[in-house]
């Protein structure tokens, strides 16, 4: 999370993840998970659905409280209000998760509204600029149920961009959107990091994606990382799981 | 529902203590403003006039039949003006306004707004909860003022065309200013004021624990307006006795 009186600092942030466990109603979900996340790099967490990338997500922008372990935003445990106020992250949700009753201009405009950090006039020109970078220029007045679902999570991710960041996580960001506009959102997420140095963490099982822009990728299952290392190093892993996580294709029965 | 109490109690601590930013969202305070008056206005009038005929048709020719014809316009303007209509009207407040709160946070929560909203480090109390409390606090007073006039005017409308109490106007009104003085209508005004922060408190947390899809936001809807009423009731035996000479 960041705040409208934060530091102005606009440094990457390192994340450093230690014995992190949770369970839900009993079910472990998360089962003692520990990695870092270097400044600056873009992490990407891999895994089949179910295996607990979402909730480690929540986890790593303070939205849940985990069991046991904890996760460290440059040394300071994302907990405490302290990293909350000092540094600007951002969570695009799978779902976009924008506010319905607002227009699309006012859900990306909203950061910069409510810690009223620009004057209208500015807020509306910084609206339009990163509309346009997510390719939805002049939508500014269509209300979200107007918009098709990647509609809604490129929004997301323009307001996202409003703050400009120090950690930003994605969420699934090229679910349900068509090949082309996945790869502007991969193209947009290398543009993003090579302009304000941002820490990036994405979860994601879309395969093109994660090798398209991963520096290091991890992958999960079950609530265990089952290994980290940079694209290659994936590839090229003798583990049976994650080779048929990788190379898994639909074939035509016979 | 008496589990959560303390839940409440916290949540309107926290959103009286945000009171100093309330300000910054005067806009919100203003729409939730317009919202409750303009979904409520009419309706409260509606029905203020209607019961206001009913205490005066069912007490009317009882009193009159006994020779208290003078007690008619106080009697009518009394029960309206310290019971019926802060009561009557925060139950459909309860119902008409506590159930679109519960149900659009209730939505928020479930849909994950107000996650995106923690994320952005906008407080979903500031947000969400403080512009209602604010809302919900001015507008049911208000608006059981003219409750009580409307009430007071059936009243009066139905004694002076029934032919078995026919008591005019002039005197109904007269008889009325004798036994209803302001301090009668002050207390009605201050158990609707109450009665307005109990159904926005009960409305915005149900709101904001609400779990599951579209079956979890009707569970919190019911849950908003029964637990607003029991609540209501409770309360307007309790001020009642405080607010006793």
């Amino acid at each position: 999370m960041m705040s409208a009186e934060n530091s102005n600092s606009s440094t990457a942030v390192s994340v450093q993840v230690r014995g992190l466990r949770r369970s839900f109603n009993g079910q472990e979900v998360l089962k003692g998970l520990d990695f870092d996340v270097q400044p600056g790099e873009i992490f990407v967490i891999m895994g089949p659905s179910g295996s607990g990338k979402s909730v480690l997500l929540k986890h790593l922008i303070g939205l849940e409280a985990p069991d046991a372990g904890e996760i460290l935003i440059d040394g300071e445990s994302i907990l405490s209000p302290e990293v909350m106020a000092k540094h600007r992250m951002a969570l695009v949700f799978q779902s976009g998760a924008l506010l319905n009753s607002l227009t699309v201009g006012e859900n990306v405009g909203l950061y910069l509204a409510e810690h009223q950090l620009l004057p209208p006039k500015e807020i509306a020109r910084v609206v339009a600029e990163k509309l346009e970078v997510v390719g939805l220029k002049g939508t500014e007045d269509k209300m979200p149920n107007e918009l098709s679902g990647g509609m809604k999570k490129r929004v997301a991710i323009a307001r996202a961009l409003v703050i400009e960041p120090q950690l930003i996580l994605y969420d699934e960001p090229t679910s349900e959107l068509d090949p082309l506009s996945a790869v502007v959102i991969g193209e947009e997420i290398l543009k993003l990091k090579a302009r304000v140095r941002v820490t990036t963490i994405v979860v994601s099982h879309d395969r093109d994606l994660a090798f398209g822009v991963a520096d290091r990728i991890a992958v999960i299952n079950d609530g265990r990382i089952v290994s980290i290392g940079t694209p290659d190093e994936i590839q090229r892993l003798n583990d049976p799981l994650v080779q048929k996580f990788l190379h898994a294709d639909f074939k035509r029965p016979n | 529902m008496f589990e959560n109490v303390g839940e409440m109690v916290l949540l309107f601590w926290r959103t009286l203590l945000a009171l100093p930013v309330a300000w910054r969202h005067r806009q919100k305070v203003l729409d939730q403003l317009f919202e409750i008056g303009n979904a409520s206005l009419l309706m409260v009038c509606i029905l203020s006039f209607f019961i206001g005929g009913v205490i005066a048709l069912q007490t009317g020719p009882v009193l009159v039949e006994r020779g208290l014809t003078s007690a008619v316009g106080g009697l009518v303007g009394i029960s309206i003006a310290k019971e019926l209509a802060p009561v009557m009207m925060s139950i459909l407040i309860a119902g008409r306004i506590g159930s679109a709160m519960a149900a659009e946070i209730g939505s928020m929560r479930v849909y994950q707004e107000i996650d995106a909203l923690r994320t952005m480090n906008i407080n979903p109390i500031h947000y969400l909860v403080l512009p209602r409390m604010i809302a919900i606090a001015v507008a049911v007073p208000l608006l059981v003022v003219f409750s009580i006039l409307a009430g007071w005017l059936g009243g009066s409308v139905v004694a002076a065309t029934n032919s078995r109490v026919d008591i005019s106007f002039q005197a109904f009104f007269l008889n009325l200013r004798d036994i209803v003085g302001l301090q009668e209508v002050a207390n009605g005004v201050f158990k609707s004021f109450c009665f307005g922060l109990v159904v926005g408190i009960v409305s915005c947390h149900q709101g904001l624990i609400t779990i599951g899809g579209p079956r979890g936001i009707g569970r919190s809807v019911t849950k908003a307006v029964v637990n607003s009423i029991v609540l209501i009731v409770i309360l307007d035996y309790v001020l009642t006795r405080l607010l006793l000479k």
